[in-house]
């Protein structure tokens, strides 16, 4: 005898199971395809570390070079800069770089290894602009208040020639210092951090 | 006597036998009954969809000869603009129509706002639209940064910096979003790809739901009175007229005045004095260097001018992501119970005309550099626009409606105007006989009388 009814509890076990095994499969199919937005092997490789020889900068030259397709400035600062700098605390918003992005050897006021030398990420931290490079005091546009630093164009952020952050403007953080160690005395190189010698 | 059917008709048979054409013509243009009093605002819905096949159609030959390469595609363009015949044109063409389709759909929306048509039943028409306006602002954004010009580049580089100021995946998000630590030829790249296949097919989607949507409940009108609830004996609203062949017609003459503006800005001035095309955008992209001042496109700069409001990184972009948010929600803000701004209390209109200030004075502000003052005035009208919308719900509620009409109303025609413009130059002017000779010559008393008229009216119907 058949039986005519139809046996719904099992209709609804088939698509009920039916649904979570197509879940699943989406579910895996979908790492390949987002994972390949992530940057690609080659990309990630085009990140190695970039050697700058730092002989020939000048007192208050400023040079541009690429690390992993982003603008890092290396900028010999002069003693009277460094003496400034001291004098600024009062109007930055994160003066001893708590908040800030830098390796552990460059948490300092200057926000380098070397006095002398700063190296940076010459990119706002906003919305990555890149600043421009203002070293002279109380230029016309920017008014008595400017001791030299870095203007972002874009939104209006000033910071210091540490790359440290003024009060009041739309940046959140300090300036990027990347990670670099001297080779030499005239010769940096940008991507890999300075080991902290142990005394 | 039977005829013989022809072979063309033979033929025409043989498909609609097979295909529901004559159907889906019928449903949605010959037996698709529109309310009779459609006004100029009613043409931007059609327009926007010409703009977008002209899109379509100069997208494809574009893509014909650009390269998305960070090597090749700035000097592809330029290849376009001098090498390849009438590639200006159609060059001009797809950037002039990427403002054009804004102004459109900005008229459109704003179309909506004047007559109620997001109202019940019409909500999921306006979602519909909101989620084209959103896909639309997604392909324009990843269409600029094509050219590679230094505008492209860092515009891209702010707009995708908006990502990492989420909390906890921000910076992944942007990663994921760039390909690579900054915007490079894999940004662009993947960006190729989603401006030329994957955003335009779910702008064709959502333009598909957009119209179903609207068909299925019928189209508003200036008057906000639903045309379904009175039918002549074959079914048919009385206040209703085919969509062909009257507004087909119509529409046709909307698409002509439109074309006259269009190639106007094609030939005469496609560059827009830096609106349309940006003049640092003819400078290839330096990943080095920012250019001084930064703006994005036109259309763009509303919603930016409240981005830069606001001085905190995260509530900015939180601000700016809920001005465009917002929108979506407006069905459920407004709980005013009539459609049209005709009927609708003198609030509302001020609560419009103020919203319509705040708007375009927050774009003009978004192309300026910041200012002390220009980040004051852009606060005032972030406010103001905010206000638009989040107080709503309270004073649509205090309205003083006006009695809705049972069927829609006609305006008055040019020519049953016309006696009415007769009598309004002979108030502004007067004749003067010097013996044989009458002069007609302007009337300053007149003039004046009808200028107090005026403002008094436009007084009243704020009211």
């Amino acid at each position: 005898m058949i039986d005519e009814s139809v046996d719904k509890s099992k209709r609804q076990f088939l698509t009920t199971a039916l649904t979570v095994v197509g879940a699943v499969g989406t579910g895996y199919l979908a790492v390949p395809f987002l994972s390949q937005m992530q940057p690609s092997v080659k990309a990630m490789a085009a990140g190695a570390p970039v050697e700058v020889d730092i002989s020939k900068i000048e007192p208050g030259q400023l040079i541009r070079v690429a690390w992993r397709g982003k603008p890092v400035w290396v900028l010999q600062r002069s003693p009277e800069v460094l003496e400034t700098l001291k004098t600024l605390d009062g109007q930055l918003r994160d003066p001893e770089s708590d908040e800030s992005e830098q390796p552990v050897l460059s948490k300092n006021p200057a926000r380098s290894l070397k006095p002398e030398i700063f190296v940076a990420v010459g990119l706002c931290t906003h919305l990555g602009c890149s600043p421009t490079f203002r070293p002279e005091v109380a230029p016309h546009d920017l008014g008595a208040d400017w001791k030299g630093g870095f203007f972002c164009p874009c939104h209006g952020s000033w910071f210091d020639l540490a790359g440290r952050v003024y009060k009041g403007v739309p940046a959140p953080t300090n300036l990027e210092v990347p990670p670099y160690r001297y080779i030499t005395d005239t010769q940096i190189i940008i991507g890999e951090a300075a080991e902290e010698k142990n005394a | 006597m039977n005829l013989k059917p022809t072979r063309l008709r033979m033929c025409g048979n043989w498909v609609l036998d097979r295909f529901p054409l004559a159907q889906v013509w019928n449903e949605h243009m010959a037996h698709y009954y529109a309310p009779k009093n459609f006004n100029f605002w009613y043409f931007f819905g059609s327009l926007a969809l010409l703009v977008l096949v002209n899109q379509f159609v100069t997208g494809i030959l574009l893509t014909m000869n650009y390269k998305p390469d960070a090597k090749l595609a700035f000097d592809s363009v330029e290849y376009i603009m001098r090498d390849v015949n009438w590639g200006w044109l159609v060059r001009y063409m797809h950037s002039t129509g990427a403002s054009a389709f804004f102004i459109v759909v900005y008229l459109h929306m704003f179309r909506g706002l004047l007559y109620g048509s997001f109202k019940q039943p019409r909500e999921l028409i306006w979602i519909f639209g909101m989620l084209l306006f959103v896909a639309l602002m997604a392909e324009a954004f990843m269409g600029y940064l094509l050219p590679w010009g230094q505008m492209s580049y860092w515009g891209a580089q702010v707009i995708i910096s908006l990502f990492s100021a989420i909390p906890v995946v921000g910076d992944d998000l942007a990663l994921w979003i760039r390909g690579d630590y900054v915007i490079s030829d894999a940004t662009l790249n993947r960006f190729f790809a989603f401006h030329v296949i994957a955003v335009p097919l779910v702008l064709v989607l959502l333009v598909f739901m957009h119209i179903v949507a609207l068909h299925e409940v019928g189209s508003n009108n200036p008057d906000g009175v639903d045309i379904k609830k009175s039918k002549d004996p074959w079914g048919h609203p009385t206040d209703g007229i085919p969509f062909h062949p009257y507004y087909t017609v119509k529409d046709v003459v909307g698409v002509a005045v439109f074309l006259i503006f269009f190639a106007t800005v094609i030939f005469y001035m496609p560059e827009m004095g830096g609106y349309f095309l940006e003049h640092a955008n003819f400078i290839p992209a330096d990943p080095m260097k920012t250019p001084e001042h930064i703006a994005p496109v036109w259309y763009f700069t509303p919603f930016y001018s409240i981005l830069r409001a606001i001085p905190d990184k995260f509530a900015g972009v939180i601000g700016m992501g809920g001005s465009i948010v917002v929108l979506f929600l407006l069905p459920w803000l407004d709980r005013g119970k009539v459609k049209s701004i005709r009927y609708r209390g003198g609030i509302y209109k001020k609560a419009l005309l103020l919203f319509v200030i705040s708007f375009v004075a927050l774009g003009y502000l978004g192309t300026q550099p910041v200012t002390p003052l220009a980040t004051t005035m852009a606060r005032i009208f972030t406010a103001i626009y905010f206000g638009f919308f989040l107080l709503m719900p309270i004073y649509t509620r205090w309205e003083k409606l006006k009695p809705v009409p049972n069927h829609i109303t006609m305006q008055p025609t040019l020519e049953e105007r016309i006696p009415e413009l007769k009598a309004l130059f002979e108030e502004v002017t007067e004749v003067k006989s010097e013996g044989e000779i009458s002069k007609r010559s302007f009337n300053p008393t007149g003039a004046k009388n009808v200028l107090i008229r005026t403002a008094k009216n436009l007084k009243e119907s704020l009211d």
